[in-house]
């Protein structure tokens, strides 16, 4: 009977050894079929072109990395993760305006992330040209990660962890800040989000409450002029006719062109996932939709300089909202926020 | 018979095409970049010059992009080199650029670039000179920084009275890039025997006039596009033949 008893202990042991240990590296392994990229069925040609960073299993897997390593920040606080929260669709849980190193507070709300190879600009006033160069902000920004970009190359180069996994990427040893870049952009060019309840009524896979139908063909008339389907974004700037922020000051893209024109336009979001990427705006003012939702409900709101889409919208009644905000909520996409591709690898 | 003779014939054909192709020689030629104010050498730090408005200062930092290098034979055909070279006060050996593979010939001027020009600002992550690890690259409005003199002038209202122009941008509201032509006073030959040496003069004094004076009490500092063009008419300014052998 005891032995009876040891032998069964020893097999479930053994059992929760081999899942401990086999099933977590399955977990995190990324095979070549996990950085194929399979563009979803309507949406238009990407903009950032895998072509010249092919992808492969091994330099994802460092891009992994270096987004969840606060390595990249000057006294190793702060990494892309910790205001680009996985759970918070890679917004920041909670923050209108994030904090970065020392506690500083920067000027603007951090974007959820998705479909970025389907944007032609970065940061809310569309200063940034390129996917893959996007990062040297965070990490020089003196109130983000306040680093140097050489200092960083310097402590990758001094690790024999990222010597290892620079070598798996590219096949010698040498660490670049082009190196750097690229892996990044391949794990956050991945992230594509095309599988919310939305993108599944859109394909016939399910279908939508009288609410949500209610909700889509209101969001139609009155939103999607600026949030586009499928991307929910058309990639414009626009001013939404938000009063400005006299403690941020902040003249969004006129600080790019310096066209009178361009002050307050900001660059069209998108909405997805927008559910879990509270609180709302370029300032973070909304904590919640219903406060989005009464805001652009209500023309008395808008400033004189709001854009004539903006104006357009009218007045919004309760049943308006809540089957807009009905709508909202299909855009939630839990395959991609729980995709186990995109988890911090530094738990295994 | 007659066809192993073809093919004979063409394989001998064919090996003196590739033997022509390596008979035509490339050379390399070095370019220096030689630093001055007016007919001073230029020191960091130290010397204090004068710019036209009788307004004294001195240069703490002086570098800039040069690129897309051309030159033209005397019968008007032109090799193009794609490179960007980062020439650095500082660092003596980045004022000795060579261009590689320059068919024998013989050249009567060069043009090139000062900047960076559009599409090597738009294409991503790059390596080598353009590494934006050498601190010349805006990350918030992307784009190079073609050139960054910065100094000091009691006339500067800037704290510290410093001089800061940080000029960049390659496209609207100010492109920045700027092309450079420079006839050589006589043809200069390339062949395998002699490499040639250029020498270029590079006159900071131009940056500050006469072609847009500048007033150190009213301009000490350029760092984004406000005012960047009228620097960057002036760096278009600043290269000259000195010598070649």
């Amino acid at each position: 009977m005891d032995k009876k008893i040891g032998i069964t202990l020893l097999l479930i042991a053994a059992f929760i050894l081999l899942t401990a240990f086999g099933g977590e590296n399955k977990y995190f392994n990324i095979a070549d079929k996990d950085v194929e990229l399979t563009l979803p069925k309507g949406f238009p040609k990407p903009i950032y072109d895998f072509k010249t960073n092919k992808l492969k299993p091994a330099v994802f897997i460092l891009g992994r990395y270096l987004f969840y390593d606060a390595i990249l920040s000057k006294d190793s606080t702060v990494s892309c993760a910790t205001c680009h929260m996985r759970l918070a669709a890679f917004a920041h849980f909670d923050h209108k305006l994030s904090h970065g190193i020392n506690g500083l507070i920067g000027t603007r709300n951090v974007p959820a992330l998705q479909n970025l190879i389907w944007k032609d600009a970065f940061m809310a006033d569309g200063g940034v040209n390129n996917l893959e160069v996007q990062p040297i902000n965070p990490i020089t920004n003196p109130v983000e990660m306040n680093e140097q970009l050489e200092h960083v190359i310097h402590k990758l180069q001094g690790s024999l962890f990222y010597k290892n996994a620079f070598q798996q990427a590219y096949g010698d040893t040498i660490i670049n800040s082009q190196r750097l870049l690229k892996s990044l952009a391949q794990f956050t060019g991945l992230m594509i989000s095309a599988n919310s309840r939305y993108d599944k009524y859109v394909r016939r896979e399910d279908t939508f409450s009288n609410n949500e139908i209610k909700g889509m063909q209101l969001f139609r008339q009155k939103c999607s002029n600026c949030h586009q389907e499928p991307l929910f974004t058309n990639n414009f700037y626009a001013n939404n006719g938000l009063k400005p922020d006299t403690g941020l000051n902040d003249i969004g893209r006129a600080k790019i062109t310096g066209l009178k024109a361009d002050e307050y336009r900001f660059k069209v979001p998108s909405l997805r996932n927008i559910e879990m990427s509270y609180p709302y705006m370029h300032d973070g003012r909304f904590r919640n939709l219903h406060d989005v939702l009464n805001y652009y409900g209500n023309p008395n709101n808008f400033s004189a300089t709001a854009d004539k889409r903006v104006l357009a919208i009218g007045s919004l009644s309760e049943s308006d909202k809540n089957a807009i905000f009905a709508f909202l909520l299909t855009l939630t996409d839990k395959s991609f926020i729980y995709d186990r591709r995109f988890v911090d690898p530094f738990m295994q | 018979m007659i066809r192993k003779f073809l093919i004979y014939f063409f394989c001998i054909a064919a090996l003196a095409k590739t033997n022509a192709a390596f008979a035509q020689n490339k050379s390399a030629i070095t370019i220096s970049f030689n630093h001055f104010v007016k007919d001073e050498v230029l020191q960091l730090d130290t010397v204090r010059f004068f710019n036209d408005v009788a307004q004294a200062y001195s240069v703490t930092m002086f570098k800039y992009y040069v690129g897309h290098f051309c030159l033209t034979t005397n019968t008007g055909k032109k090799i193009n080199d794609t490179a960007y070279f980062l020439i650095n006060e500082e660092a003596p050996e980045s004022k000795n650029i060579a261009l590689q593979g320059i068919p024998e010939g013989t050249y009567k001027s060069i043009d090139f670039m000062v900047g960076v020009d559009s599409m090597d600002n738009c294409s991503g992550a790059q390596a080598g000179a353009l590494d934006p690890i050498h601190a010349m690259f805006w990350a918030w409005n992307t784009g190079y920084i073609f050139l960054k003199l910065e100094g000091w002038s009691n006339a500067s209202a800037s704290p510290g009275h410093v001089l800061e122009y940080h000029i960049g941008g390659y496209k609207a509201p100010a492109n920045c890039i700027r092309k450079v032509h420079i006839n050589f006073p006589e043809n200069l030959q390339v062949n395998q025997q002699h490499q040639l040496k250029l020498a270029l003069k590079v006159d900071i004094s131009k940056l500050f006039g006469p072609w847009h004076q500048i007033d150190f009490i009213k301009l000490s500092s350029v760092t984004d596009f406000h005012n960047a063009t009228t620097i960057a008419d002036n760096y278009a300014q600043m290269f000259t033949y000195l010598s070649a052998n």
